[in-house]
C-alpha cells in the first residue's frame, strides 16, 4: 500500500503517519490509539485496527497473534444521549 | 537488557512519573529508570477528563495549577518537542447554584486575584453569554476564568517522555514493580517481573496503586482508589468553548480540539476498589443530567464510555514528600482527580525535593498531616 492511503477513515490518518509512529517505537496498538486516535472514531476501528495491526507486523518482528486488540468499550453503537436520558421525541 | 543499577527508580509511567523523570534529567541526574506495568499513560493519566483549572480555594493549589498552566503553554519550548500537545484554553466556566456556592467563588476570586489568576464572578446572563446554549435554571451564578482548559493527556506524557529519554532516562514499559527491598530503614533495591535493580532511591508514582507501592516499601498511606466513569460522543463542529462545570450539580462538561464531548460526574457512593469496568447507570445518569444542563447534546451519539481511577486522599489533596520511615523512599500520590493538571509543577517540586534543593513553591504535603489531624481544606474540590 501506498504511504499516502487513508488507513483509518474517521479520523483521517495516513499509512505514513502510522508507519513513522511504528518506526518510533509505538509498536501497540493501544499505543497508537491514543496517539493518533486510530480507531476512536465512529466506525469503533472495526476497518482500521486490523489493517493497523498487520502493518505492525510487517514493520518488527511481531506476528498477529503477538497484538493485542484494544478493549471494546461500550455502547456498541452510537446512541444519542437524548435517547439515553429517555426523551424519546425527535427534536 | 533492562539495568540492574540505577541512581533512582520512578514507579509509574503516568504523567506524573514522566515530569518528575524528565526534570530529575534536567537537573543532570543519570541513570534514572521508569517502570511502568503497561504502556505509558495507561493508568489514571489516559483515563483522565483532560481539564486543566487554575480556580481554587487554596493559596497552593492556585499556585500549582497557574505554575503547570504557564508550563503547558510553553510545553514545546520547554520540552523542546514539535508534538501537539492539544492545548486549548477556552476557559472553565464553573456553576453555583445556591447563595452559599456563590459566596465561595467570591472568596476564592479574591485569592485568585491575589496571586494574578484572571478569573471573574459572572451573573447568570453573563454566564448565558459564555455558554449561549445553557439551561440556567436554578444557577445563581458562574465563575469564570478564560485561560483555563483542556491539553491531550497521552500527548502530554509522550512530550515528557521523549524528551526524558533524550537525556537518557530510561522506560521500561510492560514491567511491574513487584518488591521493594529496604535494609536498616534505606532503598536498596526495587524487585520488576523482569529482574532486579539496585537502587537507593524510588518514587512511588504509581497512581491508582499508590497504597500497594508504598506497602512494598512497609509504609501505609491513606489512599485509595475509586473509579470515576466518563464518557465521549461523536466530533461536531466547536459549539462549546469552556468547561463548563458545578460541584453542587455534580458535573463536568467539555468539547476538546478535535469535535467531541467529554463528561463525567462523581457518583458519592462509588466503594473502594480497581474496578474501571463501565456501567449504564452511569449512562442512564450522565445522560439526564447533561441534557439537562446543555440541550443540545440530546442530538449527539455517545461514542463510548470508559473508567478510570482517583487516587484519594482523606483531604482530597496528594501526598507529596520523601518518607520520614524509609530514607530513599519518595511519594507523588493520592492526587484525588487533579492529577494531570498539576504535573508539571509537581514533577519541578519532587525534583528539587530529591536532590535536596529549595522548593521553589512553599507547599506542605506530607503524610504526616492525616496523623495530626492537619487536613488540607480546599473547597473546590470534585
Amino acid at each position: 500500500m501506498e504511504d499516502n492511503t487513508i488507513i483509518c477513515r474517521c479520523e483521517d490518518i495516513a499509512l505514513e503517519e502510522l508507519r513513522d509512529l511504528i518506526k518510533e517505537g509505538y509498536t501497540t496498538l493501544d499505543e497508537i490509539k491514543r496517539m493518533t486516535r486510530l480507531g476512536m472514531g465512529p466506525c469503533r476501528g472495526n476497518i482500521c485496527l486490523e489493517l493497523a495491526a498487520r502493518e505492525i507486523c510487517k514493520l518488527t518482528d511481531k506476528s498477529m497473534e503477538d497484538i493485542k486488540m484494544p478493549t471494546n468499550r461500550p455502547p456498541l453503537s452510537g446512541i444519542k444521549l437524548g435517547e439515553l436520558a429517555g426523551d424519546n421525541d425527535e427534536k | 537488557m533492562m539495568k540492574n543499577n540505577a541512581e533512582i527508580v520512578i514507579i509509574g509511567g503516568g504523567v506524573i512519573g514522566a515530569s518528575i523523570a524528565y526534570n530529575l534529567a534536567d537537573k543532570g541526574m543519570k541513570d534514572i529508570v521508569v517502570l511502568e506495568k503497561n504502556y505509558i499513560a495507561s493508568g489514571s493519566t489516559g483515563s483522565c477528563g483532560a481539564g486543566i483549572r487554575q480556580q481554587w480555594g487554596t493559596e497552593m493549589n492556585c499556585l500549582l495549577s497557574k505554575r503547570s498552566m504557564e508550563i503547558f503553554e510553553n510545553m514545546n519550548d520547554i520540552l523542546g518537542t514539535k508534538k501537539d500537545i492539544e492545548l486549548k484554553q477556552g476557559g472553565y466556566l464553573l456553576l453555583a447554584y445556591s447563595k452559599e456556592e456563590l459566596n465561595q467563588f467570591k472568596e476564592n476570586i479574591k485569592l485568585q486575584h491575589s496571586l494574578d489568576i484572571p478569573s471573574r464572578l459572572l451573573t447568570v446572563k453573563e454566564a448565558k453569554e459564555i455558554v449561549p446554549q445553557l439551561n440556567t435554571e436554578g444557577i445563581t451564578g458562574a465563575a469564570y476564568c478564560p485561560t483555563d482548559g483542556h491539553a491531550n493527556p497521552f500527548r502530554v506524557t509522550d512530550a515528557y517522555v521523549e524528551s526524558a529519554k533524550r537525556k537518557g532516562v530510561k522506560f521500561y514499559t510492560y514491567t511491574k514493580a513487584e518488591d521493594i527491598v529496604t535494609k536498616n530503614g534505606q532503598v536498596q533495591k526495587v524487585v520488576t517481573d523482569k529482574g532486579d535493580i539496585n537502587t537507593n532511591r524510588v518514587v512511588n508514582a504509581a497512581g491508582g496503586f499508590s497504597k500497594e507501592v508504598s506497602k512494598m516499601a512497609g509504609i501505609d498511606i491513606p489512599t485509595k482508589s475509586e473509579r470515576h466513569e466518563i464518557l465521549v460522543t461523536e466530533q461536531v463542529n466547536p459549539i462549546l468553548k469552556p468547561m463548563v462545570m458545578s460541584f453542587s450539580y455534580n458535573i463536568y462538561c467539555q468539547q476538546t480540539p478535535d469535535g467531541s464531548f467529554i463528561m463525567g460526574y462523581g457518583d458519592p457512593d462509588e466503594p473502594e476498589s480497581h474496578n474501571i469496568k463501565s456501567s449504564w447507570q452511569f449512562l442512564e445518569e450522565m445522560s439526564k443530567k447533561a441534557t439537562n444542563l446543555l440541550p443540545f447534546l440530546k442530538n449527539l451519539r455517545v461514542l463510548r464510555q470508559w473508567a478510570g481511577l482517583y487516587n484519594v486522599t482523606p483531604d482530597a489533596q496528594p501526598i507529596i514528600e520523601e518518607s520520614s520511615k524509609i530514607d530513599g523512599f519518595f511519594m507523588a500520590v493520592g492526587f484525588s482527580g487533579h492529577g494531570f493538571m498539576i504535573a508539571p509543577m509537581t514533577g519541578i517540586l519532587m525534583a528539587e525535593m530529591i536532590t535536596g534543593e529549595d522548593l521553589s513553591l512553599d507547599i506542605k504535603l506530607d503524610l504526616e498531616r492525616f496523623e495530626k489531624g492537619r487536613l488540607i481544606l480546599e473547597p473546590s474540590v470534585v
